[in-house]
């Protein structure tokens, strides 16, 4: 493809990377990162769908306190696999790998990733350890819940361990693969005049995020693969019974699981930066505490662990430092959310779909952000740890925050992934509905929780029902929710309206290319001249790109 | 905010090299590079774990790890960390001469440096032979070993630190036979002549792969074999 | 509908107090934000498609405010959250000994008197009970909402942990660690009785055989006597005393001898070997069951006589109590 052709203005005669070629091997063997990127977004969905059913399972067993669905050994297994299949298949990849994928070389000027076939060898690990686990999960059933405990998970548990333990080893890979894809892309990429204080706060998300990735994922792999050896070999590292420490797993398994919360949460806040400036129409407020505060999170992660183990027994003192720690963590995220909120300030804020995700993420990640300090209080944790509280708590950061983020932001990109816009009316209605929902559901779990229902019960205490039956009512809103979007985002790729190359009148490198970009992401590549979000001084320029 | 230029260089005189999404070979060069070190950084938290693990053990048990330690065999451990360092020696002459486009001399000292690596693996073999002959594997078919001095059975907890020899050694070993797969390539890119001094990266990656996989291994002897050893 | 479980622990209205003021802290700070969203949203709406906003974009003060502000109520939660833990891991002086041994799934409990219950337990109102858990397979974890009273039981190792009910009544007693196939039947009950229903109790029933009694006879039959027989020049160390008191190691450390301590001495004797002995006490680890070591450790404290300064520094859980708060706990 000749770079020096002027762009025609027929939309059919431009060239995308969608139509570049045609054909299952021009997508299985593509190393261009958007259409790594759509691989990514079908893969994620799917695993996705696996952990939303399992979700719903968990919800019409707990409808009434017996244990009247299924057999205890069922249950057990099916929220094993939603955790699973949640956090390892989807929270983990969900943003970076699809929405970073896509965007970052887009964001920053860059044709590509730094290695475009490591990319695509990301994607085929995941899909090749999801589908192991996935294997592992149905065919012989796992019932150690996500966190795998030793020794329940080494010696006692008759589930698929090993195998499982593999598929999410083999995922591992593709997380840091990724993450080191784009460290080097941030760092040696950026277009001419992007400094770093120029970048994108997605981008900074991303880098964040990054970091996590590559230092954290290969504690829980030599991890994982000590218990699977410990199970197979018999090797004792864990096994109380041969002089091993269950409570050393513990500490390996969350030096890299708390982290991972914020692999999870990082890039959402990353997402929300990004919406948050662009339908207020004005520069983001506090840009270098919204960068700092992400880099900030990401040292301060690998720091907090031990506040998973309050109550194992560990020593007061390391409980006290762990404590503070796990307080100081807040603080970079009060920054964010009162940064977001004093950029609606004086904007000219649009209610669009994007936006209304925006507003409900910055809602619900404040509440749930805040009732994690109740988890870092040491005496009150000793009370809500492993209770419904907790569960409460996490959801409102991974669904309230994560998935809010995610789908505000499929919304915001969708234009510039598809060419085509998707029904403005069904997705503000969606986006009510997913928030009512998902208060509903969980919402109450933090007063069960507090009543002391202990979390995976199978069967609970009857006067524990009444909010049980409101948190599964309002599950069932929260999945009707879901197949909304995932209904009209289909129906757009064929019968919607054609987008603009920059439908919301957005500064950003992604908005000055067509949508979709061609292969090549820009016809000539861009130089920088400004900071970002510009929105008073910028727009002339921009047109003139 | 922003304008386009010509910064977008057609690639019809590009070096056959450069991949299409960089700019030029030193970018290039630098992108490989610094995803080279990441990729080690990622390498010494994969085997962070397990010093960890180690670390706080021997602590704990450490009757048994020194008793068990002192069954090691130091003469094959003190060979083989003498067979790595100068294998990392070859390495480094196969980048330097990679770098100066010196053809022959950056096959021979590949091809050293794989010899080399088998060795190492070699040995490594032996000691594990050993290891079985003696039932000191874990597992259903490990016996409880004496002290080499005092003649009495070691503590039990002696099973785990052979667990943790095996895991340890044997992750080592696993990335040496990786090693030895680069290497194998670089030797067929080498012969085909297609390392020079305008781009000899791949050498260059491989080997900080390589002095990485040694440094691991530097680590390693003292940890296992001579720490807390009271004979020869 | 009931938004707290009953209080009925010394500690739990210390739990509540600090959950009620987090709640408010949550409210504030979720209003504040909620509202600022929703009145900027409508007040600043869009009014014409080619709108463009003010450009304000920096503010140090405002940054230096909400970076002080949420760091000073960290550090008002981080201390309270403190208090009330010390509160919590404090050991009590003048406590009731219970026995805990956790398996899949149920929770088996004796106490010193030789009474023996299963998933349930009978404790007085008004004194400390002191749990001393030991699990048999994989990790459990002892809770009593109403008390606000969890702690893991790691196999492996003793969980020493107390409780002091304040209110008579029947309470859940769950596990709250995942445990297996069966873990939500792992549930039992606790009833706090006053001091008088709670002797009755004792009375009825047959207690049986003491735990100390019991661990007298395990101590016959493993042998454990010919060495640790209490006879100058025995091969192995007197245990007449021993507990809660300063012991001299062969590395040359000194630990105080608490169940933590002399579990380890049993199960791994060459872990901290006592100066001046040798190494010849076989390990017995797996020889002798979870419950067998909690009775012959309950043996080996009813040789020391009650002291109870030592039995305080002999608890795993350090006490760093400033003196106030400690008579402040007492009953």
């Amino acid at each position: 493809m000749s770079t020096s052709e002027p762009v025609p203005a027929v939309r059919p005669a431009r060239p995308d990377y969608l139509n570049a070629s045609y054909g299952v091997r021009s997508w299985l063997l593509t190393s261009d990162h958007k259409r790594i990127a759509i691989l990514y977004l079908i893969t994620v969905t799917f695993f996705f769908a696996i952990g939303g059913v399992a979700a719903a399972l968990v919800r019409l067993e707990l409808l009434t306190p017996a244990g009247d669905v299924f057999q205890a050994e069922t249950y057990n297994k099916i929220f094993t696999t939603h955790g699973i299949m949640m956090v390892f298949f989807f929270l983990i990849p969900a943003i970076p790998a699809v929405l970073g994928n896509f965007l970052v070389p887009l964001m920053i000027g860059a044709k590509d990733l730094a290695f475009p076939r490591i990319n695509l060898l990301s994607w085929y690990l995941l899909v090749i350890g999801g589908l192991i686990a996935l294997w592992a999960l149905i065919h012989g059933g796992l019932d150690t819940g996500w966190t795998f405990y030793t020794p329940y998970s080494t010696v006692y548990s008759n589930g698929w361990v090993v195998v499982t333990a593999v598929g999410i080893f083999i995922a591992g890979f593709s997380s840091i693969l990724t993450g080191l894809n784009f460290i080097v892309t941030l760092h040696t990429m950026r277009a001419p005049g992007m400094t770093w204080t120029r970048m994108p706060l997605f981008c900074w998300g991303m880098y964040a995020t990054a970091i996590i990735q590559i230092l954290g994922t290969p504690v829980i792999a030599i991890t994982l693969l000590l218990v699977g050896a410990e199970r197979l070999f018999h090797l004792g590292i864990f096994d109380p019974a041969q002089g091993g420490d269950p409570v050393l797993f513990q500490h390996l398994f969350w030096f890299y699981s708390h982290p991972a919360v914020y692999i999870m949460i990082l890039p959402a806040m990353a997402v929300i930066s990004e919406l948050v400036t662009a339908f207020s129409r004005k520069p983001i407020f506090g840009y270098k505490f919204i960068a700092g505060s992400s880099i900030a999170i990401a040292a301060l992660s690998f720091l907090v662990w031990g506040h998973h183990m309050f109550v194992s027994g560990q020593s007061v003192y390391a409980g006290l430092v762990f404590s503070i720690l796990s307080f100081m963590v807040a603080i970079p995220s009060a920054i964010k959310v009162f940064n977001w909120t004093a950029t609606l300030y004086k904007g000219s804020v649009s209610y669009q779909t994007p936006l209304l995700y925006a507003l409900g993420f910055i809602g619900l990640f404040t509440f749930g952000g805040l009732t994690g300090l109740f988890l870092a209080s040491l005496g009150l944790d000793i009370h809500v740890h492993d209770t419904y509280f907790i569960v409460a708590h996490f959801h409102y950061i991974m669904v309230g925050g994560t998935i809010m983020a995610y789908l505000g932001g499929m919304h915001y990109w969708w234009p510039k992934i598809s060419g085509k816009l998707y029904p403005e009316y069904w997705s503000r209605v969606s986006a009510w509905v997913i928030f009512i929902g998902f208060n509903l559901t969980f919402f109450p779990q933090f007063i069960v929780g507090y009543l002391g229902m202990p979390r995976r019960y199978h069967q609970y205490p009857e006067e524990f029902q009444v909010l049980n039956v409101m948190s599964t009512a309002g599950a069932s809103i929260l999945g009707i929710g879901y197949l909304i979007p995932l209904v009209y985002f289909i129906w757009s790729m064929r019968y919607g309206k054609d987008a603009a190359d920059n439908p919301w009148g957005a500064t950003g490198l992604e908005w000055q290319t067509p949508s979709p970009p061609p292969t090549e992401n820009f016809v000539e590549t861009p130089v920088v001249s400004g900071r970002p979000y510009d929105y008073a001084t910028g727009r002339e320029e921009v047109a003139l790109g | 905010m922003a304008s386009p230029t010509h910064a977008a260089l057609a690639h019809d005189d590009a070096p056959p090299e450069l991949r299409h999404h960089f700019p030029d070979l030193a970018k290039q060069r630098e992108a490989s590079s610094l995803g080279m070190w990441v990729f080690l950084v990622t390498e010494v938290l994969f085997f962070g774990g397990m010093f960890l693990a180690y670390a706080i053990y021997r602590e704990t048990h450490r009757r048994a790890f020194e008793g068990a330690s002192n069954l090691l065999d130091l003469k094959l451990g003190a060979t083989n960390t003498i067979v790595l360092i100068v294998s990392s020696l070859t390495m480094a002459l196969a980048v330097w001469a990679s770098g100066r486009s010196r053809k022959n001399a950056t096959v021979l000292f590949l091809v050293l440096t794989m010899l080399l690596g088998a060795t190492f693996l070699g040995i490594k073999y032996v000691e594990y032979k050993q290891k079985f002959e003696r039932h000191e594997v874990p597992g259903p078919h490990f016996v409880v070993p004496q002290d080499e001095e005092t003649h009495q059975p070691l503590p039990r907890q002696s099973e785990m630190f052979f667990s943790l020899y095996f895991c340890m050694t044997g992750l080592h070993a696993i990335h040496m036979i990786i090693g030895l797969g680069l290497v194998s390539w670089l030797v067929v890119r080498a012969r085909r002549g297609e390392f020079s001094e305008r781009y000899n990266t791949p050498v260059d990656m491989v080997g900080l792969y390589w002095h990485f996989v040694d440094i691991i291994w530097i680590y390693l002897f003292p940890l296992l074999y001579l720490l807390g050893r009271h004979t020869l | 509908m009931h938004f707290l479980p009953e209080e009925a622990s010394s500690f739990a209205g210390h739990v509540d107090a600090l959950y009620l003021f987090l709640i408010l802290v949550t409210a504030f700070f979720s209003l504040l934000i909620g509202t600022l969203v929703v009145v900027f949203a409508i007040r600043y709406r869009r009014k014409s498609p080619d709108e463009i906003a003010t450009d304000v974009h920096e503010s140090g003060a405002l940054e230096i405010i909400w970076t002080v502000i949420p760091f000073g109520l960290t550090i008002v939660m981080f201390f309270w959250g403190a208090s009330v833990y010390f509160r919590i891991t404090r050991p009590p002086t003048n406590a009731i000994d219970v026995y805990v041994t956790a398996k899949q799934w149920m929770w088996k409990l004796q106490h010193a008197d030789g009474h023996r219950e299963m998933n349930e337990l009978h404790v007085p109102i008004g004194q400390p009970v002191r749990l001393t858990m030991a699990s048999e397979d994989v990790i459990h974890s002892f809770y009593v909402p109403a008390f606000r009273f969890k702690r893991d039981v790691v196999p492996g190792r003793f969980s020493v942990a107390w409780f002091q009910a304040t209110k008579p009544g029947k309470y859940h007693l769950f596990c709250a660690e995942y445990c297996g196939t069966r873990h939500s039947n792992m549930i039992g009950w606790v009833y706090a009785m006053t001091p008088a229903d709670y002797q009755a109790w004792l009375a009825g029933g047959n207690p049986g055989e003491s735990l100390a009694a019991a661990g007298a006879k395990r101590f016959v039959e493993n042998a454990c006597n010919t060495c640790h027989g209490d006879v100058p020049g025995a091969r192995g160390p007197s245990l007449a005393g021993v507990y809660g008191h300063a012991v001299r190691l062969s590395n040359g450390q000194t630990v105080i001898a608490d169940e933590a301590y002399l579990r380890e001495s049993i199960v791994n004797p060459q872990a901290k070997l006592v100066a001046g002995y040798p190494t010849i006490m076989p390990t017995f680890q797996g020889l002798i069951g979870e419950e067998g070591l909690l009775q012959l450790i309950a043996y080996i404290k009813s040789l020391s006589p009650p002291a109870p300064a030592g039995a305080a520094a002999a608890s795993p859980a350090p006490a760093p109590a400033p003196t106030p708060e400690r008579k402040a706990s007492r009953p």
